[in-house]
């Protein structure tokens, strides 16, 4: 009997040890993995004293690919600096920077998701438009499912997936069907705009909601449906700086680049219309 | 028998955090005293770290709008997605989970090694990488998932089955590696007499072995569970999110914190009451029962 109670405390004991280790690697994981989707603000964050000509900019998902290019052409006209992009769902963004991330500018695709921003008094000078998004249907390739307007997204058999209306995507995607009186079951809202579009790309949905400049980055990946309804739900993309910004020179000659006629030109070629 | 059977102590040690608390009373004393600074204040660090966060949480909580916040239909239907489906699949873990570990444990083969070291591999992964691999492998368009849509019209994405994949995808090496561990340090020669003894070798397992280390299974499901509730990274990428279907408490806390603060720190709180709730309910079971 004490023996076998012995043996049996100490085979527990075991499952005891390794159950512990097995916690410190799932909390280390599960940190990984929520960060990834969340503010992404680290990399800046350390070492910006040394590197006082890094820029970081907190930038909608949506400007991904335009804000890129810009990021490597600012780089290369004033050498030495160097551009740090954290791209997200908007509101993400901006509840990371009235949370303390450091930043020097953000740029969101909506001006209500900029709000938050300037409600808490985080920016220094008042936020502009520089560029607007319209919405459009994303599709899989050849369009099998032959979608041509808003209205056939409530068809029941369908897997359509929208942004939540938490981030700008999904308030303007919410704001076009109520306009014109539709309603739309998705099988999932979306995290970010980004995230809507993949589902399409991975052919897990037939179908989402996303931006113009989305479909188009996608490549040949996705085809793009366009839709009237979608003018009701334009997003003006506001830009500011920030007041956290340590870096105020460069911050403001980042945003002057994206206003600037070059700057525009890249944003149109990506899809964006002029504001 | 004043004292709870050694059984059920061992089980509660393995959640409390080692053996011989009770045993060890006497000896605490001296060695509280005799803790050198070097540990005690690195030590002290460590629990504040753990503690505060949960601490300010309760701080920072919205108390008055709380009723309000937690009474709303898309709360309670999150909370009960999440412990349906950490409760299904803690299961499904139970069901394949304890004879892979029995595998690892009591039979030779070769490659065993590289085996443990797969069924590992889902804890270090990022939870995302993992809900992408999962679309890979069981999506419309994956490497399976595509014969099960074609043959049987099954889609697991955006479904609360899905939801269970993803969770039990990410909860089961815990189960198997805890479960494996204390089949290793049961004496496999109870076993050998139940075989010589003329049970078959399923018998042995089911009447002798499954009794021997019933402690470190419902410790293994336990953790499982507890990682299963909070699992986040592979549901969204791989089940989406949506109300009621696939939306469980975390995703609902991460949306909330992007809109409405107050709601995540209520839906946390929630949460961390649920946890702390089973955790201290097994812990009384386990302990009464002798």
């Amino acid at each position: 009997m004490i023996r076998s109670a012995r043996r049996t405390r100490r085979m527990v004991q075991m499952a005891g040890l390794s159950t512990a280790a097995l916690l410190a690697l799932a909390s280390c994981s599960s940190g990984d993995g929520s960060s990834t989707s969340g503010s992404g603000s680290s990399p800046g964050a350390s070492g910006s004293d040394e590197l006082s000509d890094e820029v970081i900019v907190f930038a909608a998902a949506s400007l991904k690919e335009s804000f890129t290019t810009l990021g490597k052409e600012f780089e290369k006209e004033h050498p030495g600096t160097k551009v740090t992009f954290s791209f997200g769902g908007s509101d993400a963004l901006a509840a990371s920077i009235t949370a303390g991330a450091p930043a020097d500018v953000f740029a969101s695709a909506s001006p209500k998701t900029m709000k938050i921003v300037t409600d808490a008094g985080d920016n220094s000078g008042a936020p502009t438009a520089f560029v607007r998004n319209q919405l459009e249907i994303a599709t899989l390739p050849g369009n099998p499912d032959k979608i041509g307007s808003l209205k056939d997204l409530t068809n029941s058999d369908l897997k359509v997936v929208l942004c939540d209306e938490a981030v700008p995507c999904g308030a303007a995607a919410q704001k076009a069907l109520d306009a014109s009186r539709l309603k739309v079951t998705p099988v999932s809202y979306e995290e970010d705009v980004k995230a809507a579009l993949n589902k399409v790309v991975l052919k897990e949905a037939d179908a989402a909601v996303v931006y113009r400049t989305d479909v188009k980055a996608a490549g040949d990946k996705v085809q793009g449906v366009d839709f009237p309804e979608s003018a009701e739900a334009v997003n003006d993309y506001p830009i500011t700086l920030l007041k956290a910004s340590e870096n105020t020179d460069a911050a403001t000659a980042f945003i002057e680049l994206v206003k600037s006629p070059e700057g525009q030109k890249v944003l149109n070629e990506a899809g964006f219309l002029n504001p | 028998m004043t004292s709870p059977s050694p059984d059920t102590t061992a089980a509660v040690d393995t959640l409390t955090g080692g053996p011989g608390r009770r045993t060890g009373a006497p000896r605490r004393g001296r060695n509280r005293r005799g803790a050198p600074l070097p540990l005690l204040l690195p030590a002290l660090i460590g629990l504040a770290f753990l503690v505060l966060p949960l601490v300010a949480l309760l701080i920072r909580a919205p108390w008055r709008s709380m009723p309000e916040l937690l009474t709303s239909a898309e709360v309670w239907d999150a909370l009960r997605l999440s412990l349906v489906c950490a409760t299904v699949a803690t299961a499904v873990c139970l069901v394949i989970g304890v004879p892979l570990a029995w595998l690892l444990a009591r039979v030779e083969f070769p490659g065993r090694g590289l085996v443990r070291a797969l069924v590992t591999l889902p804890l270090v992964l990022p939870p995302v990488v993992g809900g992408v691999a999962l679309l890979m492998a069981l999506g419309r368009n994956g490497v399976v998932g595509r014969s099960l849509d074609d043959w049987f019209g099954i889609t697991l994405p955006f479904t609360t089955t899905g939801v269970v994949v993803a969770e039990a995808f990410v909860a089961m090496p815990f189960l198997v590696i805890s479960v494996e561990g204390t089949l290793r340090a049961a004496d496999p020669r109870f076993e050998e007499a139940a075989t010589t003894l003329g049970a078959s070798r399923f018998t042995a397992f089911r009447r002798v072995t499954l009794p021997l280390i019933a402690p470190g299974i419902a410790a293994g499901a336990v953790l499982a569970w507890a990682r299963a509730l909070g699992e986040f990274g592979a549901t969204i990428t791989f089940a989406g999110n949506f109300p009621g279907r696939t939306q469980t408490m975390p995703l609902a806390v991460y949306l909330a914190l992007q809109s409405d603060p107050e709601a995540a720190i209520a839906l946390s709180l929630v949460l961390l009451a649920v946890s702390v709730a089973v955790l201290a309910g097994l812990r009384d079971r386990w302990m009464s029962a002798s």
